[in-house]
């Protein structure tokens, strides 16, 4: 019995053996090293040398802008989505016919999966000169500015992350027991307060979970800002593009990116807390 | 309400579908539509840095997806036989590797990697009997690695969900009738998380194909395709980064597609 036991534990740790290295050596590893320079200095060719300073994080209200736009942005942007998805999430669960309900449903999931790039690139294309402001100068008004903006930049948060705050909606709205709302009406309540009594309360984990994908995803994006923003509007990933590739100050980048993590944490936490609370339960997956 | 929805839809799909029709535009103008011509996609496929690009992405995104697809599915079936405490660690591993935002995953294979070669490199040289000593660098390799992180974490918990709802006594009735582990695998269990498997290598892929933001970090001098249209993005606006975002596009809804029709055929089983 001992030998099968042994037999079994070699296997298991063979399955499991490649991840693991994996995982060690390009998740946690990366990350130690990474902790490791944030308390560096910059070598006077770019790049890190040696030291152990707290300097880098007392930097970090140089790029207090990219944390402001960043922490209001990114919330902004998931808010304006989810005013876009819920009702879209609604209709396609609770109203929309079931025949045809899986193809409407994967209409929306298939844009996410194409590059985000293109995706943004579009807009630059409809809101630059030659786009909408062209029209609009057509009909005499003129001089519209739209690219290079943080409305623009909204935009596209909107556009690029709409399908992946739809989705969670829709599942928590799609497992909704029929018979509650039919109890709710059977009682007497008109659909307004049916869907504000029983509807809404009971697709919040599928909200919460979709403001906090989408935000946490936000809090490192990089390409719309890039693109729609012109440089004007900065996230935390574009002062770490600059850091690392151009003025190659890598502690201060690296101070950044860990602050930027911890950032991250500290939301999920706060959303899986807030989740549980909603959902009464444990059983809220953030991912 | 099916205004609204339509107007959704119309939001999502517009862009695309400009992208799509000017890449067809005879003329250079960008605002209007001069006559349908295919010159743009001769003229994408006639650039030699794009084919390189696109190349690179092809050999990153098919042997990361393959790597990710492998160890990913075993680690699916070895978390099975784990104790609870270092499953539990693994997890938070892997929803880590999801989580954590892409350019910290970029800069943390760079930081790393850097200060990996910066210690090899002189001790190969110091040890190398010839004159020129093989130097470690950022490549194909380090963009694989990274890629393959995020890709094996996400095939682990496609492949690690369609096991937990595999049924258990087919498994037994199995072994009880002196199947050997490794013959109820191949003959009950492999066929049955075939089909998630081969999802999460087509999402893998997907996802290589399509990353911009880990490969602009650890790319080094090499060039994926996201990494050129990015750049000629900059250079500015023209019909033929609408004839290669297009040909993008496609690309990647194809293999979407025949993800998401292999995941229907596992539900529709797992119904029965």
């Amino acid at each position: 019995m001992r030998a099968a036991n042994r037999k079994r534990n070699l296997v298991t740790a063979a399955l499991i053996a490649p991840a693991a290295g994996w995982l060690s050596v390009f998740l946690v590893l990366p990350f130690i090293a990474m902790l490791v320079f944030a308390f560096g200095e910059r070598a006077p060719e770019g790049g890190y040398q040696p030291a152990f300073t707290f300097a880098q994080f007392a930097n970090l209200p140089t790029r207090a802008t990219a944390f402001w736009n960043t922490l209001m942005l990114a919330p902004a942007g998931a808010f304006l989505c989810l005013l876009v998805a819920y009702p879209t999430a609604y209709y396609l669960a609770v109203k929309a016919n079931p025949r045809y309900r899986l193809i409407l449903v994967s209409l929306v999931v298939v844009p996410f999966w194409t590059s985000l790039l293109v995706r943004t690139y579009a807009w630059m294309y409809i809101l630059g000169s030659r786009g909408i402001p062209n029209l609009l100068s057509m009909i005499g008004i003129e001089d519209v500015r739209l690219l290079n903006t943080p409305g623009a930049v909204l935009l596209g948060i909107v556009y690029g992350y709409l399908p992946l705050m739809i989705m969670p909606i829709y599942v928590s709205l799609e497992k909704l027991d029929r018979r509650l709302l039919e109890a709710s009406a059977d009682l007497g309540a008109k659909p307004v307060s049916t869907f504000f009594g029983v509807t809404l309360p009971l697709s919040l984990p599928g909200v919460m979970t979709g403001v906090a994908l989408v935000t946490i995803l936000l809090l490192g994006e990089y390409l719309i800002p890039q693109l729609l923003g012109g440089g004007k509007v900065f996230f935390i990933g574009n002062a770490l593009v600059d850091l690392f590739l151009q003025s190659r100050n890598w502690p201060f980048g690296s101070a950044i990116a860990v602050t930027l993590v911890a950032v991250v944490v500290v939301v999920l936490m706060a959303a899986m807390r807030i989740a549980w609370k909603i959902a009464g339960t444990r059983q809220v997956d953030l991912v | 309400m099916r205004a609204f929805l339509s107007a959704v839809y119309l939001f999502l799909y517009a862009p695309i579908a400009l992208v799509v029709l000017f890449s067809f535009n005879a003329g250079r103008n960008a605002s209007e539509f001069t006559g349908f011509s295919t010159a743009w996609y001769g003229k994408a496929l006639s650039n030699t840095f794009l084919v390189a690009a696109l190349q690179n992405s092809l050999i990153i995104a098919f042997t990361s997806a393959v790597l990710a697809a492998i160890f990913g599915t075993m680690a699916a079936l070895g978390l099975e036989r784990l104790r609870p405490r270092m499953r539990a660690l693994f997890d938070a591993l892997l929803a880590a590797a999801i989580v954590v935002p892409g350019v910290v995953i970029g800069i943390a294979t760079l930081v790393a990697l850097v200060a990996l070669f910066s210690i090899v490199n002189p001790a190969l040289a110091n040890l190398w009997p010839g004159e020129r000593p093989p130097q470690l660098g950022l490549g194909y390799g380090s963009i694989i690695a990274a890629h393959g992180l995020f890709s094996m974490a996400l095939v682990t918990m496609i492949v690690k969900a369609r096991i937990a709802s595999l049924g258990r006594d087919i498994v037994e009735a199995s072994s009880d009738l002196y199947a050997t582990p490794l013959t109820t695998f191949r003959l009950i269990v492999l066929p049955q998380i075939l089909p998630s498997i081969l999802a999460g290598f087509l999402l893998a892929f997907t996802f290589s194909f399509d990353d911009f933001i880990i490969a602009f970090f650890v790319a080094g001098s090499k060039t994926t395709l996201p990494i050129y249209v990015f750049a000629s993005i900059r250079r500015g606006v023209t019909p033929e980064i609408n004839a290669i975002a297009t040909m993008v596009l496609a690309a990647s809804l194809l293999l979407i597609l025949s993800a998401r029709l292999l995941m229907r055929e596992k539900k529709s089983k797992s119904g029965e």
